[in-house]
């Protein structure tokens, strides 16, 4: 396991390296001696071509310092603003003099905070009315506060953190950095993050389209905090046939991740494959497909005299999504129509016989579906399904209504009806049937529209 | 211990995968052939692509119709921008609900935010509106840093080709001769073509209208309209039949005849204040590639001038 680490870090370390060596050698390729008389021909043209370049710049030169000179020019206001940074090159030789002043007025005090972070919070009001005797929440909460900062790190990364603060205390979201530079088109991203299995799991809790997760998501996939762990997650566009993207990701994560996954040992890494392949149907049609998949170690061992090393939860998931915006009309109307399947076989001791190991084979999904009516109303819709990963004879299903209002882009109130049919016992079901409401605000640094 | 060795071959097949990502394909480029360039709108396209003449790949991400804040970060952007040698950008914010994750994404060291390849136009050009005072978002979806509309003014459009012809200078100095004298070339049409503009706007000069965003300011200042009011009560706000109400008093007592509309925003509320007000809704191309005729940025300014002027001659 170790050695396998070291050759990780040796890939990671090496790569960067060739990051910076890359532009030396690309200059020593261009550097090839021409050695046949057309070349020596080749080079002489070059070199009148260079000349002539030389006239023309000269001239063209001339030119800018005749009219930076001429009166007319300097009687029309040119405004040097604080926010434009001209290149040496770009500024006339002489600045009228009003331009300096403006640049030296308010110093540089107002720069000084420019190095932090974006800085965001996103306040996500939950409440909840009507009865559900399975899986009850509470009437009214603020869910969470989600500080995000992020900022670009030195030329060769960025990084991003999102830290959630709930009633019940503070949780780091995702906090990773991004090495951007990598050579071979490779994407790097160190630290804690949501993986990259199917779609739910990678947003976060207020760019979703319903108020909660999925019951597949809670019962198969870790609930609202999902696979949402440490490690490295690297990603690279793979070959793809025309009009298609493709991308292929791999995760090497420590293997904690809510109640799906638990490392027991140093060496029980959970691993996550992800394949997404995108294609543009129409200009404002698209399909987004994607497989997954993840494997960690569980808890079910712990406490009896079996090796808890051996118990091993595996899942699978495909899932597709569907959207239509028509370009003109994009901030009117637009459709998205998703679906995810989540296959789960989890290592545990029969519930029955407690001296047998078996692997318990559970499957979910849910379907949703949301439309664009207007410049603020949104309405939707979500069926869900699906069985327990430790009891795959309760099956869960239910079905979500949704409408969603947006003041502003910084602000949004969504509605939400909840009809649940939860599984007690393999025969029992009890009904919920639950209104859900949520107000989410927006401040600080404008964050990425969610796709 | 078979569960260790498990767990490493599950580990060594992620390292593996890792590796062959690694090794698939060498980092494509040379230094010959024409270069490639992303730009954020098609204007900017348009720009470079009369400077680079025939030594440019030039496309642009939003198209002319398109809402430029609202553009989805598709990932078939992503391949192309993982090719780009050069991308341009509007800045200040226009661009920032989409464009940073695809920069991002592209694993594109060249054209990250900073890298040689990253070129934000709006360092070049003349920006109105810059907010002065207390910045909040009672005010709407400002942009803290001015208004990113500034290429509806010729003047910002030669700017910004000579930021442009300055960078490809750069980037091939072989071919700077060739960038120099096409930026010549574009500067000597651009200032015959603004003189014929200017001459067709001049009868208009100081006229009163209303814009649905606030996309027009360098527009209307380099043609002399003075635009006195919003259809939208607050940039990014949608109407609200308050101010609506208030607008068409305000259109009224000031004699407002002409209401121009960006062609990605919905009809209804500036065509019943044109009932109300005997006004006509214009609407306008704010991009190259808002109809398919405006190919570049000049037939850009035909257009527009041309559907002004008309909306000026019937109102009055």
């Amino acid at each position: 396991m170790k050695r396998i680490a070291a050759l990780f870090a040796l890939l990671v370390f090496s790569s960067m390296a060739h990051a910076q060596d890359a532009p030396s050698a690309a200059v020593r390729r261009d550097a090839s001696p021409a050695r046949t008389e057309e070349a020596r021909m080749k080079a002489l043209e070059e070199q009148v071509r260079t000349l002539a370049g030389e006239v023309a710049l000269l001239r063209s030169e001339l030119k800018e310092f005749r009219e930076t000179r001429s009166p007319e020019k300097s009687s029309g206001p040119q405004v040097l603003l604080a926010s434009a940074h001209p290149e040496p090159g770009m500024l006339p030789a002489s600045p009228p003099a009003q331009a300096v002043q403006t640049q030296t007025f308010g110093g540089a005090s107002g720069n000084a905070k420019l190095l932090n972070p974006d800085i965001s919070l996103i306040g996500d009001f939950i409440g909840t009315a009507g009865h559900n005797n399975v899986a009850p929440t509470r009437s009214l909460e603020m869910h969470e506060s989600e500080v995000g900062l992020q900022a670009i790190i030195d030329p060769y990364a960025r990084a991003d953190a999102f830290i959630s603060f709930g009633e019940t205390g503070v949780n780091v979201e995702e906090a990773y950095v991004t090495f951007t530079s990598l050579p071979a088109g490779l994407l790097l991203k160190v630290g804690k993050k949501r993986a990259d299995f199917g779609k739910v799991n990678t947003i976060h809790n207020h760019a979703l389209p319903f108020i909660d997760r999925p019951l597949v998501t809670n019962n198969l996939v870790g609930g609202e905090d999902g696979i949402d762990d440490s490690g490295f997650f690297l990603s690279r566009f793979l070959p793809a046939p025309k009009n298609w993207f493709l991308e292929g990701s791999a995760e090497v994560l420590r293997g904690d991740s809510a109640d799906v996954f638990q490392a027991n040992r140093r060496q029980d890494l959970s691993v996550v494959g992800h394949l997404r392949a995108y294609r543009d149907l129409t200009e404002s049609t698209n399909l987004d497909l994607g497989l997954s998949y993840a494997r960690g170690h569980n808890n079910a061992g712990i406490g009896t005299s079996f090796d808890p090393s051996r118990f091993i939860t595996n899942l699978y998931s495909g899932d597709a999504t569907l959207r239509w915006k028509p370009l003109r009309r994009a901030i009117y109307n637009s459709f998205l129509f998703r679906t995810e399947l989540v296959w789960s076989a989890r290592d545990q001791l029969s519930a029955a016989v407690p001296t047998l190991f078996q692997t318990q084979h559970a499957f979910g999904m849910y379907s949703s579906a949301e439309y664009r009516v207007n410049r603020r109303w949104t309405v939707g819709g979500r069926f869900d399904r699906s069985g327990h990963a430790t009891d795959a004879r309760l099956r869960d299903s239910g079905f979500s209504g949704i409408l969603t209002y947006w003041p502003s882009e910084f602000s949004q109130i969504r509605g939400q009806y909840r009809f649940g049919h939860l599984a007690t016992s393999p025969t029992d079901f009890s009904n919920a049937n639950e209104f859900l409401f949520q107000f989410l605000f927006v401040m600080g640094a404008h964050g990425a529209h969610p796709f | 211990m078979p569960p260790l060795l498990k767990v490493t071959r599950f580990t060594a097949i992620a390292m593996s995968l890792a590796l062959v990502f690694a090794l698939l394909f060498p980092v494509a480029g040379s230094a010959d052939s024409k270069i490639r360039i992303m730009t954020a709108t098609t204007d900017l396209a348009s720009l470079a692509q009369e400077v680079g003449g025939d030594k440019v790949d030039v496309e642009s991400v939003a198209r002319g119709y398109q809402d430029p804040h609202y553009v989805d970060p598709k990932p078939s952007f992503l391949l192309k921008l993982s090719k780009a040698e050069l991308l341009i950008v509007v800045g200040l914010e226009l661009e920032i609900g989409w464009l940073p994750p695809l920069i991002t994404q592209s694993s594109n060291p060249r054209i990250q935010v900073g890298a040689p390849g990253y070129f934000d136009a709006s360092r070049f050009a003349r920006i109105l509106e810059l907010p002065t005072g207390q910045v909040t978002r009672a005010e709407g979806d400002v942009h803290p840093l001015g208004n990113p509309h500034y290429w509806l003014d010729p003047d910002n459009g030669l700017r910004i080709a000579k930021g442009i012809q300055t960078k490809l200078s750069e980037m091939r100095p072989n071919d700077a001769v060739y960038f120099a004298q096409h930026y010549e070339a574009f500067e000597q049409r651009l200032k015959q073509a603004d003189q014929q503009w200017q001459a067709q706007m001049k009868p208009y000069a100081g006229r009163k209208v209303v814009t649905y965003h606030r996309s027009w300011p360098n527009f209307a200042e380099h043609f002399g309209l003075n635009v006195v009011g919003y259809v939208e009560p607050r940039p990014g706000i949608p109407p609200s039949p308050q101010h609506t109400v208030e607008l068409i008093g305000l259109m009224k007592r000031e004699g407002v005849k002409v209401i121009m509309v960006e062609p990605y925003f919905d009809l209804k509320t500036p065509n019943s204040i044109a009932r109300e007000t005997g006004a006509q809704v214009v609407v306008l191309m704010p991009s190259v590639g808002g109809e398919k005729e405006i190919t570049d940025y000049f037939k850009l300014f035909d257009y527009d001038i041309a559907k002004l002027k008309k909306a000026f001659d019937e109102t009055h």
